[in-house]
């Protein structure tokens, strides 16, 4: 394949197979394939599974109706982030959850010891393997493996079904900024359906793609990643991830501390900036506004869809407003940049 | 067939210098820029300025991080390669021929015997693997 391969956490994994723009282009205006087995599965399951999730996560999960998919947070008691996720309800007594790699064994660990319940917490990703077909033409490409409707799977909810033959868990989500499906798969089975979603996905021009495609299209699309824009040390309002918050669904851990910085209000606030002069702001770069330090880029590259280099930093919150004449030290110099509202690229629907 | 021309001289950072007279043409070498990938930004000193051997010269961005050029001779910038601050991806497509860095007037041309031929930096970036 000719996939350049790095250790992430102990899994070998492709950053590029043909290069991260001719990937990046392929996502966004035909079809992509990655492969994100490392993504972690945990399972909440029993009678009282719900009140478990409710209490482990920051969104309503009584909202949810089965075959719905909702963007979600584990928090510490102080309101920082354990991790962020996806909330999959697959029916009243039975909730997957999609979890960052790096922290699925945290993950497990926080949600086994908060279970006052008698819910079973499964930790699962041994049992899944999971690729991630992403771009216009997914739905396309994914169609000619499955006899399932992919067109009546609304976004943010999956069915239950094939793919090329194998069971698989058709989720319609993603972590680019276009339409597409994140499917759940047997291990085993995994590198079959590799080559014959590449093969169904020819005709639409499908590329394999690496990590380093994903962070540059979750980027363009302003989504966070876990260790760079949010960590222990964040909350959601910080990171501009307050809708995911519902202080008023009943107790939940870091509801508290959330309460009082609602009231209070938050000091620094995730914002989006693009370079005005020439350079390329990168991860722990420092900001500076009027010549003093006021925060730091949480993550920086070029874009490849808008031409332009563009990063998200933290700023003091009366600094947070697009419009801002901000500079970021880069290599002992202070380059000019403005900040500009997010995503910075959005799908025409 | 080699990749790695035998007129030029190399480092253990991937670079080159080719010595024409006391001046020497420097650039990246092509297992360097496919270790970085797309190349879209580089950083270049001006003409006048005084480089070391080993020291830092400027940097070459591709899309996921940033590295340093160390300079492999000592001396001083008499012409830079404008045309990568347009088409950077010119680093990708013909690192040791167009799109060379900068020219060097050396000042200590001796330095240049003491870096890679093409056959030891062939090894040298085999084992790196």
């Amino acid at each position: 394949m000719g996939a350049r391969m790095v250790d992430f956490g102990g899994w070998d994994m492709p950053v590029q197979y043909s290069g991260i723009l001719e990937e990046h282009h392929a996502v966004r205006n035909a079809v992509g394939l990655f492969d994100v087995s490392h993504m972690g599965e945990i399972e909440i399951r029993g009678s009282e599974a719900l009140k478990l999730a409710e209490y482990v996560t920051t969104n309503s999960v009584a909202r949810l109706k089965p075959g719905q998919i909702q963007y979600s947070a584990l928090l510490y008691e102080h309101g920082g982030f354990v991790d962020d996720i996806l909330v999959h309800k697959v029916a009243e007594d039975h909730f997957f959850l999609c979890v960052n790699a790096s922290n699925q064994e945290k993950d497990y660990r926080h949600i086994r010891a908060a279970n006052g319940w008698h819910a079973e917490v499964d930790f699962s990703s041994g049992r899944y393997a999971q690729l991630a077909i992403q771009g216009p033409r997914a739905l396309a490409a994914l169609q000619k493996l499955t006899t399932t409707d992919l067109a009546a799977i609304r976004r943010h909810c999956f069915t239950d079904g094939e793919v090329a033959a194998a069971k698989a868990r058709i989720a319609r989500s993603g972590y680019t900024g276009e339409d597409g499906f994140e499917i759940y798969v047997d291990p085993g089975q995994a590198p079959r359906i590799w080559d014959e979603v590449l093969e169904a996905g020819r005709e639409f021009g499908i590329k394999p793609c690496g990590l380093g495609a994903r962070n540059t299209l979750r980027l363009e699309a302003a989504m966070s990643l876990y260790g760079h824009e949010i960590d222990a040390s964040i909350n959601p309002f910080e990171a501009g991830l307050g809708w995911i918050v519902k202080l008023d669904k009943g107790e939940f851990i870091g509801r508290a501390a959330l309460e009082d910085r609602s009231q209070a209000g938050v000091r620094r606030k995730l914002t989006g900036f693009e370079m005005r002069g020439r350079g390329i702001a990168r991860e722990g770069y420092e900001i500076f506004v009027e010549g003093s330090p006021a925060g730091w880029v949480t993550s920086g590259g070029p874009s490849p869809t808008l031409n332009r280099n563009i990063g998200l930093c933290y700023l003091p919150v009366d600094r947070a407003g697009a419009g801002q004449v901000i500079q970021v030290m880069i290599r002992g110099q202070l380059v000019d940049a403005l900040t500009v509202p997010t995503p910075f690229y959005k799908r025409a629907k | 067939m080699s990749t790695y021309p035998e007129e030029l001289r190399y480092t253990r950072e991937h670079e080159w210098v080719r010595v024409e007279g006391d001046a020497g043409t420097v650039g990246i070498t092509d297992h360097a820029q496919q270790e970085l990938g797309d190349i879209v930004y580089v950083e270049l000193p001006k003409v006048g300025t005084r480089v070391e051997q080993g020291k830092g010269l400027g940097s070459v961005e591709s899309v996921k991080a940033v590295s340093d050029i160390y300079s492999p001779v000592t001396g001083e910038i008499v012409e830079v390669n404008e045309s990568l601050a347009e088409a950077p991806e010119k680093l990708n497509q013909d690192p040791h021929g167009a799109a060379w860095l900068v020219k060097i007037r050396l000042s200590a041309p001796e330095q240049v015997r003491a870096l890679m031929p093409a056959s030891e930096y062939e090894s040298y970036i085999a084992a790196e693997k």
